[in-house]
């Protein structure tokens, strides 16, 4: 293979930064009359968006390099926003059908009204209308905070995810660390324990209907959330047990530690990390489920709002449901990694 | 009193009734180890003998793989021997029994190096005043004192060892394992630390059982050498090192030392060489 001097180099417009840019919106352009876009909308937009990194993957390098912080973070932020901004521009332009998928203007505006307004045909609001909060202590004290609350959605699915996960999640420590010890307890309860992993358990929720006595109220409802949470970090806390470095164990026990040493300076220190993970799948998953539920079977919670309002063609407060939603995946997916931190200080660095 | 541990035909005693310095601290007849894998069987240590007397610094060199930590391991109570017989004598049941320095540092990574240090110390109940004094004290003594707070993951390879080292000293037994303590240090903290071990153990006179890579190591550091024959594992010849303490690094610059090191490479060399599968002419 013999080496080739490389060609001088000139000017060209190929070159520049904008050039893919250019090069995207003339093949978005040209892709109308052709009647492309119907067919092949999705080839189009991942060429644009290709053509759209190769651009700024070309612009990066050319920036000072003190701003180029500053323009990933714009990146991060502006192409959410991009997109928002697209979606807005594409239904007003009458190529999205708003009935189905409002433009986020839309979305904002409904999400505003659900948190302010109290509806009075089901007794809820989305927030629990906490601005009223001080007048109602100062005219019926407790239980007319309590009455807030018992009105807010966002609170009963919380009070769902956190009552379920944790009955599930405690008890799924202690089972899958007996589990991660004893090769015996281990054995028995291995295959029962991946069989019920991979069953969806919201398909056991007709059978919690009729083991609690109130097949409507919240029992069942935590109770399936318990059953999630549980499967999830006991065998977490069996593969984190399962873990640890045997020399680690030797070690403990050279130095003398009992059994109870073991497992609180050895064992559980040793398999938090993996704990941990499990936690936070458990905490996602508990969503999960909680809003499948709430679809099905629930007067109150986000998972309510969303199916009440896509039943009664309200799409831009559905639409606010699953904003909301978000918002509390990403909450208590922060809150788990802030306890994690606690936690687990050596991890940091 | 004889106690088996873990089961199987070793024994260890605990003879504070008898302490008369005769009887050794150390006493290994015919250990064997196997390890049943699904490869087969593999025979870690047959017909392992070895006295250690108290006071005496013993260091173990051999092949890699020849079991040297295996046999540390079934000393330090970790393992069960497949046979044979292992008795160790207590003189002091308030002490631990041994203490040991493992070959991969084994210092927990959720503790930080003061309370590694002072692991064995809380586990015996020492109150966490004194505990903690004795663990600065250890901390200072392998050079962390500024690193007393820091966790293990903020450490090199050579500070995580002398953490197991100061570990290893603080929780005070009579009888010492190390496990290629030194092997992962750089040459200068290497001959820094076997000097300052070569001080404590003068001080403490605690009986030493101690793998090592090294010969020169080993000779500088041992009263007896014992060399071991791969695959499997035997006590292929003892070496006597009668030079004087205290010894320090100039020791190894005198001829003796020279002479010694020379004759333990003799007695390993076709050993490294068959566990490495040549054939050495004589
Ligand atoms: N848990 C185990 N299961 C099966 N075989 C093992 C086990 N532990 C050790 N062995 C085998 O026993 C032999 C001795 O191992 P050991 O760790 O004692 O060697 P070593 O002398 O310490 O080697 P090195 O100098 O490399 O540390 C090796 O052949 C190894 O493969
Ligand atoms: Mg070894």
């Amino acid at each position: 293979m013999s080496t080739v001097a490389p060609p001088r180099r000139r000017f060209t417009p190929f070159e520049t930064w904008w050039a893919p840019l250019l090069l995207a919106l003339t093949l978005s352009v040209a892709a109308w009359p052709l009647g492309l876009w119907p067919v092949a909308w999705w080839v189009i937009l991942a060429t644009d968006f290709v053509l759209l990194v190769a651009a700024m993957e070309r612009l990066e390098p050319r920036l000072p390099l003190a701003t180029r912080p500053v323009f990933r973070n714009a990146l991060a932020i502006g192409f959410p926003i991009a997109l928002l901004v697209s979606w807005e521009l594409i239904v007003r332009a009458g190529i999205l059908n708003p009935r189905w998928f409002p433009p986020p203007t839309s979305i904002a505006v409904a999400l505003w009204e659900l948190t302010v307004n109290y509806d009075r045909f089901n007794d809820t609001s989305l927030i629990g209308r906490p601005w009223l909060i001080p007048s109602v202590w100062a005219s019926e004290g407790w239980s007319g905070v309590r009455a807030l609350f018992a009105e807010s959605h966002v609170y009963a699915t919380l009070s769902r995810v956190f009552g379920g996960f944790f009955i599930g999640a405690i008890p799924g420590v202690l089972v899958g660390v007996v589990m991660g010890l004893n090769r015996t307890v281990r054995t028995m309860l291995d295959a029962t324990m991946s069989a019920v992993y991979v069953l969806p358990k919201i398909a056991i929720f007709p059978i919690l209907m009729l083991v609690f006595p109130d097949p409507f109220g919240e029992g069942p409802k935590v109770a399936v959330v318990a059953i999630s949470a549980f499967f999830l970090v006991a065998i977490n806390a069996m593969a984190g047990v399962q873990g640890i470095d045997p020399v680690l164990l030797q070690a403990g026990r050279a130095f003398g530690a009992n059994r109870v040493a073991m497992l609180r300076h050895v064992i559980l220190p040793g398999a938090l990390p993996i704990i941990f993970s499990g936690l936070r799948l458990a905490l996602g998953t508990s969503l999960i489920v909680i809003v499948a539920v709430e679809f099905i079977r629930a007067q109150t919670g986000v998972g309510f709002v969303i199916f009440y309002h896509w039943q009664v063609l309200m799409t831009d407060r559905m639409y606010a449901g699953l904003v909301v939603t978000m918002a509390l995946g990403v909450g208590l997916t922060a809150l788990l990694q802030w306890v994690e931190r606690r936690v687990m200080p050596w991890r940091d660095s | 009193m004889t106690r088996a541990r873990w089961g199987g035909t070793v024994h260890l005693v605990n003879d504070a009734s008898n302490p008369s310095s005769a009887s050794p601290k150390v006493t290994a007849r015919g250990v064997s180890k196997r390890f049943d894998t699904t490869a087969g069987e593999v025979i870690a240590l047959e017909r392992f003998d070895l006295e250690v007397a108290q006071g005496e610094v013993v260091c173990i060199v051999g092949p890699s793989g020849c079991g040297k930590s295996t046999f540390l391991r079934i000393l330090a109570g970790l393992d069960t021997a497949s046979g044979g017989e292992l008795t160790v004598r207590r003189d002091n049941p308030d002490k631990p029994e041994n203490a040991v320095v493992f070959q991969e540092y084994a210092i927990f990574p959720w503790k930080t190096v003061r309370e590694n240090v002072a692991f064995g110390l809380r586990m015996r109940g020492v109150p966490r005043a004194e505990r903690d004094a004795t663990a600065a004290h250890w901390i200072e003594r392998v050079g962390l004192a500024r690193f007393a707070g820091a966790y293990p993951a903020q450490l090199s390879g050579g500070m995580k060892q002398r953490v197991a080292i100061a570990r290893a000293l603080a929780y005070d037994a009579d009888l010492l394992l190390m496990d290629e303590p030194l092997g992962a240090l750089d040459a200068q903290t290497r001959l820094t630390l076997q000097e300052e071990l070569l001080r404590l153990w003068s001080e403490t006179g605690k009986t030493v059982v101690y793998v090592t890579h090294g010969l020169e190591e080993a000779v500088l550091l041992a009263d007896r050498v014992v060399v071991m024959t791969a695959h499997p594992g035997r006590v292929k010849t003892i070496l006597d090192v009668p030079l004087p303490r205290p010894r320090s690094i100039e020791t190894t610059t005198t001829p003796e030392f020279a002479a010694l090191t020379g004759e333990l490479w003799h007695a390993l060399r076709d050993e490294v060489a068959r566990a490495q599968g040549y054939e050495v002419p004589a």
